[in-house]
């Protein structure tokens, strides 16, 4: 039996087809993957992320810490409940894991990450945490957290949990929190829609969601919530990225804050030194021309310009074809073919910009 | 669990076979097949005139999950496949035992029928993967 969280229980009574997911039983479905990812898109839906890292740090040295350990610029945050997505590098400049660092105050900033980086995380914030002294990390596993999205997803949210949420959260600006007594709204999400992710104490966590579900909001599993983010074109860590890539190769060099120059966080010389050695390798979207579906791992051939392969893949619901994310070098054009190997047979596909759908619409051309 | 139909015989691998009145055999996937794998994206189904001999893999079903090949449960021609499915393969999840058949076969080889597995068989057979 893997770890469970707060929810396990109600995904079991809805009827949900739970499957291991990085030693965590998580609900894959409710039913149908692709009806749940088309409820997303044009109305509300809502996911246990509770299997997520959530970390309290405190202390008056928390900033520096973040300015060492982000590649990010934590200096961005100023005022309570501002969010910022970064990544934590090793000193190689490869990627540690991909999370968000909420502002709680000048002496508390929250951590969200991944749930498979649990151990790792904690082990590298820890130790420089120790090094810096006078800082305390806390894992915050009496948390769940559970994401609202869609189109309908604030409204239906303020109807299920309140005016007093409304009043807080109605004009919460993209990548803001507000608390809220024991509840914490953030409008943070990863399926290119309109939201909330709101951590809450796990025993709030099943009639929260019942309250959820009664103004309308479906359930909607791990399966849905991979290919939203594919959609919306968001790096999966693990997938998209991992020690061995760096983030100028894999789509995140915006996360990547230069300025100001003196701030040396882990892996900076690294990345400097890649830059001006030139990079070899970025991260590219993919169509299918054809029929088939493009998945992890395929590769690629980019004409001249060499191979490729495709770090994330999938049917794309909105689109009603298949999508991928690929990295490939950096000479391949936007809008040149490629052909893909699938199981042994060449498709074409066309590498184009992403995201490939954000609030509901598709992007492509 | 869903019911499993006893006119039909199934394979290891999850194919179901009906015996028409014709001498011809109609084949799809089974329902526990169709559960595992999620929900239908796309279908690669054999083009009508292909010679098939069992044991081969004939037709690739691809779903949210994963791509699983379909292996012949009989040799013989194909005479027909459900084109439905090149737009709507989500048929197959829906109705696996009907409208989501996959295509029609004229065996080459009647005794094949009686080496494949009865609807009893295959139940034990998915009880025991399930436990």
């Amino acid at each position: 039996m893997g770890h469970r969280t707060p929810l396990y229980d109600k995904h079991v009574e809805m009827g949900a087809k739970m499957v291991d997911f990085g030693g965590w039983d998580m609900p894959l479905h409710y039913g149908s993957q692709i009806e749940e990812h088309h409820c997303v898109r044009k109305d509300a839906g809502m996911f246990d992320v509770s299997h997520m890292t959530i970390m309290d740090i405190k202390g008056a040295a928390t900033r520096d810490l973040f300015r060492l350990l982000l590649a990010n610029n934590v200096d961005k945050l100023k005022e309570a409940g501002k969010a910022l997505y970064s990544c934590m590098l090793n000193s190689e400049g490869g990627i540690l894991d991909d999370l968000i660092v909420y502002y709680m105050d000048e002496n508390w900033f929250r951590v969200v990450s991944n749930a498979a980086t649990h151990d790792k995380d904690l082990a590298w914030i820890n130790k420089a945490a120790g090094e810096m002294g006078g800082i305390t990390v806390t894992e915050r596993s009496d948390l769940a957290m559970i994401a609202v999205q869609g189109p309908n997803a604030r409204e239906k949210t303020f109807l299920a949990l309140g005016d007093g949420v409304r009043d807080s959260a109605a004009n919460l600006k993209p990548f803001y929190a507000a608390k809220i007594g024991e509840l914490f709204i953030a409008t943070t999400g990863y399926t290119g829609e309109d939201g909330f992710e709101i951590m809450l104490p796990g025993k709030a966590a099943p009639f929260t969601w019942q309250m959820l579900a009664d103004a309308g909001v479906a359930p909607i599993g791990l399966g849905a919530r991979d290919t939203l983010r594919l959609e919306a074109g968001m790096a999966l860590y693990g997938s998209d990225m991992n020690e061995q890539t760096n983030p100028l190769e894999t789509g995140l060099g915006w996360t990547v804050a230069w300025e100001p120059q003196d701030r040396r966080f882990i892996g900076r010389d690294a990345l400097e030194f890649a830059k001006t050695k030139g990079l070899n390798k970025k991260l590219v979207g993919l169509v299918l021309q054809d029929k088939g579906v493009l998945r992890r791992h395929q590769v690629l051939s980019c004409n001249s310009k060499g191979e490729g392969e495709i770090t994330s893949g999938g049917f794309s619901p909105t689109l009603g074809k298949s999508i991928a994310l690929a990295q490939v070098p950096v000479s391949v054009e936007l809008n040149s073919a490629c052909q893909v190997d699938i199981r042994g047979k060449r498709v074409e596909a066309k590498v184009v910009k992403y995201p490939f759908v954000r609030l509901g619409k598709s992007c492509l051309d | 669990m869903s019911e499993i139909p006893h006119d039909l015989k199934y394979t290891k691998s999850h194919e179901w076979v009906r015996k028409n009145s014709d001498g011809s055999m109609t084949i799809g996937i089974s329902a526990h097949a169709q559960e595992l794998m999620g929900d239908m994206v796309y279908i690669e189904l054999p083009e009508a005139g292909a010679e098939l001999e069992a044991g081969n893999d004939c037709a690739v079903v691809e779903s949210v999950k994963a791509a699983s090949d379909v292996y012949a449960p009989v040799s013989g021609e194909v005479l027909e496949v459900n084109e439905a499915l090149n737009d709507n393969p989500e048929i197959v999840n829906k109705d696996p035992y009907g409208d989501g058949w996959m295509f029609r076969i004229q065996p080459s080889e009647e005794e094949q029928w009686e080496e494949l597995i009865d609807a009893d068989d295959y139940e034990a057979m998915i009880a025991s993967e399930e436990s």
